[in-house]
């Protein structure tokens, strides 16, 4: 029996040729679900070989072999074969020469630009990076997005027809647009990052799942991008999170918030690889929101391991941040940051003009309402505390999370 | 769009009403409802006594058949619903999963029906 390590490793190279191998089908044919349909059953067949058997020496020559023989087959069923299929032969052909020469060029890059293209709907774009690069399927997907997987399936299918019709180009954005469109590919990324990390139960193990993926698409990036600062910020931030995601949880399952985590639980190796990466981007000297944030994750790690970071350091970390990008989590906390040097009525009356500026939004946005829970119990104010201890209850999809307020909200003094 | 979240409650959860847990249990529905009020996107709603007070009635031919509990004896029992008023269907599913019985029975979600068009 293979362990379990040697079947993560043989998932990885399955998923890591599939996308490749997706990526130069499709740059040449422009069809993306005509290329994902030419490999299905080879990436079906080495996720079910491959963990037992060992990944073969050359995976995208074998996996092309096995394609190609199953649509071969296929077509003998069909009595026309369309000229596009008979198209997509001769690339296979091509390929299968070139991989067993050396290997396939490598294209996911321009894959994962057309994915977060600006004309595909934002809410397809991660889904579809992670079918189309990674092979994910749409059950496990529809279950971490919370969307009804028909309702995905759909979307996926409309974005692929889209690219196919509308002629998104696959080659690289241009210079102009560069910094944009890689922002795009980044956040969809995180995106996946965030369906994982929000499920602290991990009682979900397809949900679990996402995190690990995004982080080997982070990896994909910043190793196809080795000149740009911030794919390695976001592969930091992706890697400091990771290294105290099991610290959230303690012995009895119950949730456990940052200020009150063992360090001694947290992943040294992770948190080094973090570091490493983070300084990587720092030599190349073009700051961005996600070195930023990683730095925070950074400053905040030092601080738990007892080598504090200055509070004012960190506010000012995060005054760069919202000015970059002024996202609400990140306006949250940065008010929380302000409490830690000016004292909890500061960051009420922060978080309070963040509300008059975007109400609609904060009213259902859970971390506003622990934030200011938390500062009101800080300032001993425990009714109002009590009120948004309840709002965030309500807002919380997390069993852990409403348990950890419900407990907190009940140690509030009369 | 107006949807219809109908909670589903294992008979754990119904338990939980009566017993030691109930406190904890109410709670977390207020606040739950609290949030819903907050967001001004109720229509109506109501939770419903325990599954062991239904009554379920067929008429068949001219008799009248009368059983007592809910038509199918499945895990979980419908033990309350909302309907509200959201952009699509993603928001009705985001305030779905925060449902209290989300994580132990679960939410069905369905659009309401607008009114039929008139003959």
């Amino acid at each position: 029996m293979p362990d379990a390590h040697t079947s993560v490793e043989a998932e990885r190279a399955a998923r890591e040729s599939y996308g490749r191998l997706v990526a130069v089908l499709a740059a040449r044919s422009h069809d993306i679900a005509a290329a994902e349909d030419a490999l299905a059953d080879a990436f079906a067949t080495a996720l079910e070989k491959w963990p037992a058997e060992g990944v073969p020496d050359n995976p995208e020559a074998w996996l092309l072999t096995v394609a190609r023989r199953r649509m071969l087959d296929e077509w003998r069923h069909q009595s026309v074969v369309a000229a596009a299929t008979d198209e997509l032969l001769l690339f296979t052909d091509e390929l299968i020469e070139q991989a067993e020469a050396s290997a396939v060029p490598d294209e996911r890059l321009n894959l994962l630009f057309i994915c977060a293209h600006p004309a595909i709907n934002a809410v397809v774009r991660t889904p579809l990076m992670l079918q189309t690069v990674l092979g994910l399927d749409v059950a496990r997907m529809a279950n971490a997005f919370l969307v009804a997987p028909a309702t995905l399936s759909q979307r996926l299918v409309r974005a692929k027809t889209r690219i196919r019709d509308a002629g998104v180009g696959f080659h690289p954005p241009k210079s102009d647009d560069l910094p944009e469109r890689l922002q795009d590919v980044m956040d969809a990324i995180y995106a996946a990052y965030g369906t994982g990390w929000d499920d602290v139960d991990g009682a979900d193990e397809g949900r679990k799942g996402l995190t690990r993926e995004a982080i080997d698409l982070g990896r994909t990036l910043a190793a196809l991008m080795p000149h740009e600062a911030e794919p390695k910020g976001l592969l930091a931030l992706m890697l400091f999170c990771e290294a105290r995601a099991g610290a959230r949880r303690d012995a009895a399952g119950r949730y456990v918030a940052f200020d009150e985590q063992d360090p001694s639980r947290w992943s040294i190796e992770l948190i080094n690889e973090a570091e490493s990466h983070l300084l990587a981007a720092a030599r190349l000297a073009a700051m961005g929101p996600y070195q930023l944030e990683a730095a925070l994750q950074s400053a905040h790690t030092q601080k738990r391991r007892g080598a504090p970071v200055k509070p004012a350091h960190v506010l000012a970390l995060y005054d760069g941040l919202v000015q970059m990008r002024p996202r609400v989590g990140a306006l949250v906390s940065r008010a929380c940051a302000l409490a830690d040097i000016n004292g909890p009525d500061a960051g009420l009356a922060a978080l309070a003009s963040l509300r008059e500026e975007d109400s609609s939004r904060l009213e259902s946005y859970q971390p506003y309402w622990a934030a200011v829970a938390h500062l009101e119990a800080r300032a001993g104010r425990s009714e109002a505390a009590r009120q948004a201890y309840q709002r965030a209850i309500g807002l919380s999809n997390v069993p852990a999370v409403k348990d950890y307020l419900m407990t907190r909200m009940q140690a509030l003094p009369e | 769009m107006e949807y219809m979240l109908m909670y589903y409650e294992t008979a754990d959860d119904t338990a939980c009403r009566a017993d030691e847990r109930a406190p904890a249990y109410w709670a977390g529905w207020n606040a739950y409802i609290g949030a819903l009020a907050q967001a001004g996107i109720i229509v109506k709603g109501d939770g419903l006594m325990p599954p062991t007070t239904a009554t379920s009635l067929r008429v068949r031919g001219d008799k009248r058949q009368v059983q007592d509990g809910p038509f199918t004896d499945t895990k979980e029992q419908l033990g309350g619903y909302f309907i509200i008023n959201v952009a699509d269907l993603d928001a009705a599913l985001d305030w779905a999963s925060r449902a209290p019985c989300a994580s132990t029975g679960g939410v069905e979600v369905r659009p309401v029906m607008p009114p039929p068009p008139q003959a």
